[in-house]
């Protein structure tokens, strides 16, 4: 990874710095992404990301530090930088007053191609981001979802080999956001370099190659979702008894399930046993327990969030905004 | 699914052309696009273009009906004194919205979105200020018609009735600039509202647009002989009238001197926005 300079990254940034007077928004940030591949930047509200993001991208300029995009860098040389990457930010840029159909065509031509060009290209991309229908609609009526599709698109008409997305998925319902993950996908094994923001672990893990943690404007882990959640300790299987007795026997019953030796306390009687995979070992633990007549109160695999990365690896937990992400794969009672 | 179309192979975008923004026929094409992009919006919203032009049109009832049997302009009708002033005013009002546009821009982010495009620079504000200028363009014909209706004739034919409306236009321009400057200062519509009108009103009303300014105490006279509006406005009475133009010059300059101090500073504030 450290081989990698400016010239062969698709992006490279190198102890990037930006303050907003006594701010430290970024604090000497090192990374690249390779060509072709999905860097994950993660990292809870104010860490940074967006900062990075429009420094990158020529918004704004860092007081510290380069940037080099597709190898050019973006201070000396924004203007033929701009042509190399495509951006949807944090909030969709969409024009109100135009259709869908217009706002792709102008971010055609802006992007220098030709009238017939650009009007091809944005029936093209509405159709393929399941706005076709909608494509005539002044985007005002446009609901959440449909401005984000939108946005997204408008960000690849310039077929740029680069994409910037600034958590391209914050405030959509589940649904969507899965329907929205595999139009990234699609344009990833286009063979896109992307550069993701996102305050979810889980979202991260579903995207990104590589993934590197912020937290006030610094690196503080960085590497695949695998090696990140062997450092954090990956999914946990986790029980809660109703009597110590009941916590101290299913202890002793349960003591070959699981990667590595649980850990009860003997105050929350709860039991937690780190697991590599996961529903086995769910199974497992049920069939022992009931054969045991052993009944704990609540039963379920908890993946780690946003918040264990931040315990584990700053001693605090992510700002209050960020929800903890308790993934339920079963329950019994 | 066209991933063929995704092409990313990096030969096929260096052969990509290179710092577009000096390319006339580039920028042309970019200023067109946003001018059209801003109009758009006078479609969608037909309201706005009914309420920016409800306003001017109340201006003229209330001077002509109003005030007008109090103000005495010696040698010529009240009305015919009038509109071409109105048209001043109009004009510079509605270039004040430039402000609001831009101002708008850059709340919901669009202005995010053109700076990381390869378009040129100028095209953001060109587009803005253009856009505008056409709204006056409009306004100003509505502004004669409505004039015409309530006993407005220009005297002097109707070649140098478009001149003079050539030159409001071009003043309009001008004072888009100022606007979109304040505009990019402010950063909100509110305030760009606000301030957009602050510096317009004491201009537009210590001036010859609505009263000659002999009527005013000599401090203020002095100012409102020399200040733009009224300098402007002269000339465009004069041509409508067929007095003799004598103030063209002068007009031209000031309209010259806004434009080589506002373009530059509004296109410098806007490459520094962050
Ligand atoms: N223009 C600005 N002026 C002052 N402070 C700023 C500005 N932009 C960002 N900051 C501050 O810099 C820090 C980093 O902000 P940034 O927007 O990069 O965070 P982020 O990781 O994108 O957060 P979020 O997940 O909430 O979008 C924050 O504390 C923010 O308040
Ligand atoms: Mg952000």
């Amino acid at each position: 990874m450290n081989s990698i300079n400016e010239h062969d990254a698709a992006i490279h940034v190198e102890d990037l710095r930006k303050q907003f007077g006594d701010l430290v928004a970024l604090d000497g940030v090192t990374t690249s992404a390779p060509r072709g591949k999905v860097l994950g930047l993660l990292g809870p509200n104010g860490a940074g990301k967006t900062t990075l993001v429009r420094i990158v991208t020529t918004l704004l300029q860092p007081d510290g530090g380069a940037a080099f995009i597709n190898g050019i860098d973006v201070v000396r040389d924004p203007q033929r930088a701009r042509l190399s990457f495509g951006l949807a930010g944090q909030y969709p840029a969409v024009d109100e007053n135009l259709t869908g159909f217009e706002n792709l065509e102008m971010v055609g031509r802006l992007y220098r191609l030709g009238r017939k060009e650009s009007r091809d290209r944005a029936q093209e991309l509405l159709e393929r981001f399941d706005l076709g229908d909608a494509g005539n609609r002044v985007t005002k009526t446009y609901s959440g979802g449909m401005r984000r599709r939108l946005d997204l698109a408008a960000s690849i008409v310039g077929n740029a080999p680069i994409l910037l997305l600034d958590e391209p998925t914050t405030g959509l319902d589940p649904r969507t956001r899965i329907a929205l993950w595999e139009h990234i996908r699609e344009l990833v094994s286009g063979g896109v370099t992307l550069l993701l923001t996102t305050q979810y672990l889980e979202e991260a893990d579903e995207l990104a190659d590589r993934i590197v943690v912020i937290d006030h404007g610094r690196i503080i882990a960085e590497g695949t979702s695998g090696e990140l959640k062997a450092q954090i300790g990956g999914d946990v299987l986790q029980m809660q008894f109703r009597t110590g007795d009941d916590l101290r026997t299913a202890t002793q019953l349960l003591a070959g399930v699981g990667a590595s030796e649980a850990k009860f306390d003997e105050d929350s009687l709860s039991l937690s046993i780190p697991t590599a995979d996961g529903v086995d070992d769910l199974l497992a633990t049920v069939r022992l327990l009931d054969s045991a007549g052993l009944k704990p109160d609540d039963i379920h695999i908890r993946r780690p969030s946003l918040d264990d990365v931040f315990l584990t690896l700053t001693g605090q937990p992510a700002d209050a905004s960020t929800e903890q992400e308790l993934v339920e794969h079963g329950t019994v009672n | 699914m066209r991933h063929e179309a995704i092409d990313t192979t990096l030969a096929g975008h260096q052969e990509r052309p290179y710092s577009p923004s000096w390319r006339i026929d580039w920028l042309v094409s970019d200023i067109l696009v946003m001018t059209k992009r801003n109009l758009l919006r006078y479609v969608r919203l037909p309201q706005l273009l009914v309420f920016s032009t409800i306003q001017p049109v109340m201006f003229v009832l209330l001077f002509a009906f109003v005030f007008g049997g109090a103000i005495s302009t010696p040698g010529v009708d009240y009305i015919n004194f009038l509109i071409p002033g109105i048209l001043i005013q109009s004009v510079v009002f509605g270039s004040s919205m430039t402000s609001v546009g831009l101002a708008e821009d850059l709340n919901k982010g669009m202005i995010d979105r053109f700076r990381s495009l390869p378009m040129a620079r100028v095209a953001v504000i060109a587009g803005r200020t253009l856009a505008d200028t056409t709204r006056n363009t409009f306004v100003i014909f509505l502004m004669i018609g409505v004039g015409m209706l309530i006993g407005f004739r220009y005297q002097d034919g109707i070649l140098k009735a478009l001149a003079a409306v050539a030159l409001v236009v071009l003043f309009g321009f001008a004072l888009s600039w100022i606007s979109a400057l304040i505009g990019l200062v402010t950063r909100t519509p509110e305030t760009a509202n606000v301030a957009g009108f602050i510096w317009v009103f004491p201009l537009v009303f210590a001036s010859s647009v609505f009263v000659p300014v002999e009527t005013m105490p000599s401090w203020l006279q002095t100012f409102a002989e020399v200040q733009p509006i009224s300098v402007t406005a002269d000339t465009v009475r004069s041509l409508m009238l067929g007095w003799p133009v004598e103030n063209l010059w002068y007009m031209l300059a000031w309209m010259a001197g806004i434009l080589v101090v506002f373009v530059p500073l509004s296109i410098w504030k806007y490459r520094r926005l962050t």
